[in-house]
């Protein structure tokens, strides 16, 4: 050990760090992983998502088969925007907002003081999240329309490599979108609260407003994060859509996303 | 080890920390005693980067916290026992530690077992834990990495008599094989039982610092007399400056010097000793002006 002198005179050692390494990224991703299921809220929302996807596919096959509507694998996979859809970006607010909530955001810090590497193993997270239940619904949508078809209806399975890149990225818009309020509220009910003005209230609002002020109608698909995502469903896009939902994504997305790391970053973690 | 230079943290115009500098030894239990909102906390928090400093520094063994990697390996903290996710077994809570450090899982039994929460109170949630058991587990999660040095905030909180005892065996045990240890505390007796060093702190400035002995002296003498005035005048030509308390009077002087200086003047002497009180009279006399509370409100220590 090396000494340094202080000003009183007093010689202090020197903390040996050579020894130690940061914590890889990867490590941190697991342990982070493992904190959103070892609760009962992240391990029930996780089983929910799983749980309320069955029940609509059940739904609609029992629907589709006893009123003779012809159900196909799309419509299946369509289905889980009322499941998965709904709870992933909750899980990706959770992720988050439960570090403040349970003021452990203290001892996660603490250990790792580079908080960006803790910020981007959570993104990581809710990101392998997203695209893992995307695999769930594929799968579990496979099984629906097997037994659509087994039961008599007629499957259909066209899906196509395209719109399975346009269901992952709304799931992955949808985790992010969760975790940006987070990031920006820092406060569960409040951001899930905001989250769901922003899925439901205001896509009404919009709407109302195209329809009644001609200036809203101009602008509206600039501005409607909800509407300009609906191209990524069908996988259908038509002139300027590409360029709507990058400018929505800019404003409802990358911009609180940005405020929130910045203030999360610098915070006083109290 | 730790070092504190010039530390100040202000909130708008409110001042926590004042200009602040000590340093903690290694092979030392360090007290950091001040009366509830002195600064303790904050300071704390600004040594391993929670909270910002308005002006000067903290380092530790000549690293800002920031530089230090993996951190949980070299500095054990514990700031508030409360900051864990009440969802979450004490057994998951090291676990989670332990993980993020890359220590083998063993050490998570080995620290259940070191603070008495092996076995079924380990699988209890922590929102089951008393104030006592979530110190114990904050503890033992300061020193899951083995850390050379400890900062512990209000760490004998909420423990019962047996548990404070056990704590200062641990701490003394710990910083006899060469450890740092800096705990703050709002209990005088706690941290004069305790400490090798104690620093004073009261609205964001250090008020005294040494070693218990060190402040214990300057406590003074008590005295009572027949002529009593004359023993004050004499004092006073002696450039002492005694002062009423209680149905006598303390000087700061020693015994011997107050007893040659009544001799001398032919004083009756009827009581004549060192002050008592030990360090909370001076607790509570140099935190009289720096603390919220009135003088005759503060609670027992």
């Amino acid at each position: 050990m090396s000494a340094v002198l202080t000003k009183g005179g007093h010689e202090l050692p020197a903390l040996d760090t050579s020894h130690t390494k940061h914590p890889p990224f990867l490590r941190l991703v697991s342990v982070e992983l493992r904190k959103m299921m070892d609760t009962r809220a992240g391990l029930w929302l996780v089983i929910s998502m799983a749980a309320l996807t069955a029940i609509v596919m059940t739904i609609q096959l029992i629907v589709g088969l006893t009123q003779d509507i012809n159900i196909k694998y799309a419509d299946f996979i369509a289905g889980t925007t009322y499941s998965i859809g709904l709870l992933l970006p909750i899980l990706g607010i959770l992720s988050l907002t439960s570090e403040w909530g349970q003021r452990t955001a203290m001892v996660t810090f603490t250990l790792e003081p580079h908080r960006w590497r803790i910020i981007a193993a959570k993104l990581a997270c809710v990101v392998a999240i997203a695209i893992a239940s995307v695999a769930v619904a594929l799968v579990l949508g496979t099984v629906a329309n097997a037994l659509f078809g087994a039961f008599g209806g007629t499957a259909d399975w066209d899906f196509g490599v395209e719109r399975l890149a346009g269901f992952a990225i709304l799931q992955v818009l949808g985790v992010l979108t969760g975790f940006a309020l987070a990031a920006l509220l820092l406060n569960t009910p409040g951001a899930i609260v905001v989250y769901f003005v922003y899925s439901f209230v205001l896509p009404t609002l919009f709407a109302i407003g195209a329809e009644l002020v001609g200036w809203i109608n101009d602008i509206q698909p600039w501005v409607d994060f909800g509407d300009a995502q609906l191209p990524l469903g069908e996988w259908e896009w038509a002139k300027n859509d590409a360029a709507q939902l990058v400018v929505t994504s800019l404003i409802w997305l990358v911009l609180p996303l940005a405020i929130g790391l910045w203030r999360v970053l610098r915070a006083e973690v109290k | 080890m730790i070092k504190v230079e010039n530390l100040t943290r202000k909130y708008g115009a409110f001042t926590a920390v004042d200009d602040i500098s000590f340093v903690c030894r290694p092979g030392r239990v360090t007290g950091f005693l001040g009366p509830n909102g002195a600064g303790k906390t904050t300071t704390m928090r600004v040594m391993v980067g929670l909270t910002p400093a308005t002006h000067g520094q903290t380092t530790i063994g000549g690293h800002k916290y920031h530089d230090i990697p993996n951190p949980g390996r070299h500095v054990g903290v514990l700031l508030d026992a409360s900051a864990q996710h009440a969802g979450r077994t004490g057994r998951e809570v090291l676990t989670i530690g332990a993980k993020t450090m890359g220590l083998p899982m063993s050490r998570v039994d080995e620290m259940l077992e070191l603070v008495s929460l092996s076995g079924a109170e380990g699988k209890r949630r922590v929102r089951n834990y008393s104030l006592g058991m979530r110190q114990r587990l904050g503890i033992a999660h300061a020193l899951l990495g083995d850390p050379s040095v400890l900062i512990l905030d209000e760490p004998a909180n909420g423990l019962d008599p047996a548990g404070i005892r056990w704590m200062r065996g641990l701490l003394k045990g710990y910083a006899d094989r060469g450890g740092t240890v800096l705990l703050s505390s709002h209990l005088l007796n706690e941290v004069e039982q305790i400490a090798d060093d104690i620093i004073m702190i009261g609205r964001g400035k250090i008020v005294a610092e040494g070693t218990p002995a060190e402040l214990l002296q300057s406590t003074g003498t008590f005295f009572k007399a027949v002529e009593v005035e004359q023993l004050l005048d004499a004092l006073v030509a002696s450039g002492l400056h005694p002062a009423p308390v209680g149905d006598g009077y303390r000087v700061d002087a020693e015994a011997l010097q107050v007893g040659k200086i009544a001799a001398a003047n032919s004083v009756t002497l009827i009581e004549l000793r060192p002050a008592d009180g030990g360090l909370e009279d001076m607790f509570l006399e140099l935190t009289a002006d720096t603390q919220r509370e009135d003088f005759g409100q503060v609670a027992p220590a």
